[in-house]
């Protein structure tokens, strides 16, 4: 705790305005990518559990730890994938579709 | 293993990797923004998470201590293992859910970090400073928020339970009990430091989460899920303020800022404000509308697949606006071989697609071209609206609310002022729906009763299969 709260809520204000400015004209074709990948970025809370997990002594911290790495591991990876298999979706041009349907269709996996 | 010796400038590593960690974040974020490089920007996200995960396994604590390495490799490995199967086979109609799922854990890993670092800090014998328990506190609160939350959010996009707002005697009452508990609960939790006080505002935050959500009708979830989100932002980065890591405190705020901006344009888009979405099923809004309801026993014309197969096999121009019902009947591929059948015979066909369409604004246009609907067929509704008057039929499939001409013709109606799709200015319009009931505004739709207007009442997708078949006939 060698830095005080002070430079921590100046990064914290600083950061919000970078996110208000990166969003604040997004296309609502995008809104649901967005949405989704924005869902994975916060899945970095992985590294906050894993610092947790090495500090966590006793039984009871470690089974809390092991759920929250397990949790964290979740939002970050589900969340990536779905969001490139979202945008895999999403090819501008009539020809990158069409190589899509031809190339992408093989791992889509999807039943219907 | 060479560098064990050098920890000290290892930890600095550490945090110019997680800098360089932020910068992808922000750069993935932009381009997540833009069409062209929104596919580049996720890749760098999941590129900038990958590298600052992999550093810090250079932590002292976790390398040193095999057990707990162990757990966290485990953990790490069933969460994978889960994660990218679920991910890669949902279907695209079920895409809201899984990322409220995935949002939602998010939340819980949040409220979980602060919690241990309590129970650490306590086992140490070390009373912590105000201002920690305050970070602990805020992050269990609003990551089990976000965490429950989100899991009603699932039931009701999952269809588990009813999409309509739930609504009990003593709402009100018990929202406002259990809101004043917690800010008690917090208060005392801060004088006193008491570590048992943390369990009850978890217990606590998980009921405010599940009567938060509850009341909030499944067509206004989307925007809830983009709030929850930026919740589990929040509470990120209160994990971050709690570890002292600014990778988590940027990364979240980044999230947590960018959600509440996302979510405020999707109210906008739906004409209403977010306090309209989040409580409108308590206050007036609905009792005053309610009564309108009376009025479904006007007569309406109600047509057959095969006439209205006619009519759009021989028209010049159809527009088809895709809804809500669209998604939950599934029905993105049968529409689509409605338009590929119908252009086969030469009719202009494309779809106008408003911005709060579907499950999750944008959702319309991803199921679409989920279903391979080219691209310049889609029309947003600023460019589909010109040419609605020249349109000979426009085939409303499981939209309600996104057509009905009160929002610019009656003042004092809750979605006055909303933008909507012209239908009305077509010459023929037909509805796709499943019955008479209102659209979530809970107004009727005086675009029902027009004498321009033909019912098909039924399923969407087994409805569009027969106009196939009517198209093919005729």
């Amino acid at each position: 705790m060698t830095t005080g709260i002070v430079e921590y809520l100046t990064v914290f204000v600083l950061a919000a305005f970078v996110g208000i400015e990166v969003v604040s004209k997004v296309p609502s074709i995008l809104h649901t990518p967005l949405m989704s990948g924005s869902n994975a970025i916060h899945g970095i809370v992985l590294v906050g559990a894993l610092t947790i997990m090495g500090e966590a002594g006793g039984t009871a911290q470690l089974a809390l730890g092991f759920l929250a790495v397990f949790l964290a591991t979740l939002n970050i990876v589900g969340g990536f994938v779905v969001t490139d298999r979202m945008l895999e979706m999403f090819k501008g041009k009539p020809e990158d579709r069409a190589r899509a349907a031809k190339g992408g269709g093989r791992d889509s996996g999807d039943p219907a | 293993m060479s560098l064990l010796a050098l920890s000290f400038p290892l930890s600095t590593l550490r945090n110019l990797v997680y800098l360089v960690a932020i910068i992808g974040f922000i750069l993935a974020l932009k381009g997540l923004g833009s069409p062209k490089y929104a596919r580049q920007g996720n890749q760098l996200g999941a590129a900038s998470a990958i590298l600052a995960v992999a550093i810090t396994f250079t932590l002292p604590d976790l390398r040193h201590r095999g057990e707990n390495l162990t757990l966290a490799l485990i953990a790490m490995a069933l969460g994978a293992a889960i994660a990218v199967p679920v991910a890669r086979r949902v279907r695209m109609t079920a895409m809201p859910q899984l990322v409220a799922v995935f949002n939602g854990v998010g939340g819980g890993a949040a409220a979980l970090i602060s919690i241990i670092e309590l129970l650490h800090l306590h086992s140490l014998g070390l009373k912590p400073a105000v201002y920690v328990t305050a970070e602990v506190l805020l992050g269990v609160l609003i990551g089990a928020v976000s965490f429950s939350g989100s899991a009603i959010a699932f039931i009701k996009l999952q269809e588990l339970i009813t999409g309509r707002p739930i609504t009990y005697p003593g709402q009100q009452v018990i929202n406002a009990i259990v809101g004043v508990a917690i800010a008690v609960l917090i208060l005392v939790s801060l004088v006193t430091g008491n570590i048992a006080f943390v369990w009850i505002l978890l217990v606590l935050a998980l009921v405010l989460g599940v009567i938060f959500v509850l009341p909030i009708g499944g067509a206004d979830v989307p925007v809830l899920i983009s709030l929850l989100n930026s919740f589990t932002g929040l509470a990120v980065a209160a994990s971050g303020f709690v570890l002292d890591n600014d990778l988590l405190i940027v990364a979240g705020t980044l999230v947590g800022a960018s959600g509440i901006i996302l979510t405020r344009l999707m109210s906008s888009a739906m004409g209403r404000s977010l306090p309209n979405i989040l409580f409108s099923a308590f206050g007036s809004v609905i009792t005053a509308t309610g009564g309108e309801e009376g009025d479904a026993s006007r007569s309406v014309r109600t047509g057959t697949p095969e006439d209205v197969g006619v009519l759009l096999a021989y028209a010049r121009k159809v527009v088809i606006i895709p809804g809500y019902g669209l998604a939950v009947a599934q029905a993105q591929h049968t529409v689509r071989e409605l338009a590929d059948a119908l252009s086969a015979r030469g009719v202009d066909v494309f779809y106008a697609i408003h911005p709060v369409a579907g499950r999750m604004p944008g959702h319309m246009n991803v199921l679409l071209a989920e279903a391979n609907v080219p691209y310049d067929e889609l029309k947003e509704m600023d460019e589909a609206n010109p040419e609605m008057s020249t349109a000979d039929v426009a085939l409303v499939v499981g939209a309600n609310d996104t057509v009905n001409p009160a929002a610019k013709t009656t003042p004092g109606s809750p979605i006055f002022g909303m933008p909507i799709i012209h239908a009305d200015e077509a010459e023929n319009i037909i509805f796709l729906k499943r019955s008479m009931r209102p659209g979530f505004a809970g107004i009727d739709n005086e675009l029902l009763y027009d004498p321009k207007t033909t019912m098909l009442f039924g399923d969407a997708k087994d409805t569009l299969a027969k106009l196939v078949t009517a198209v093919a006939d005729a």
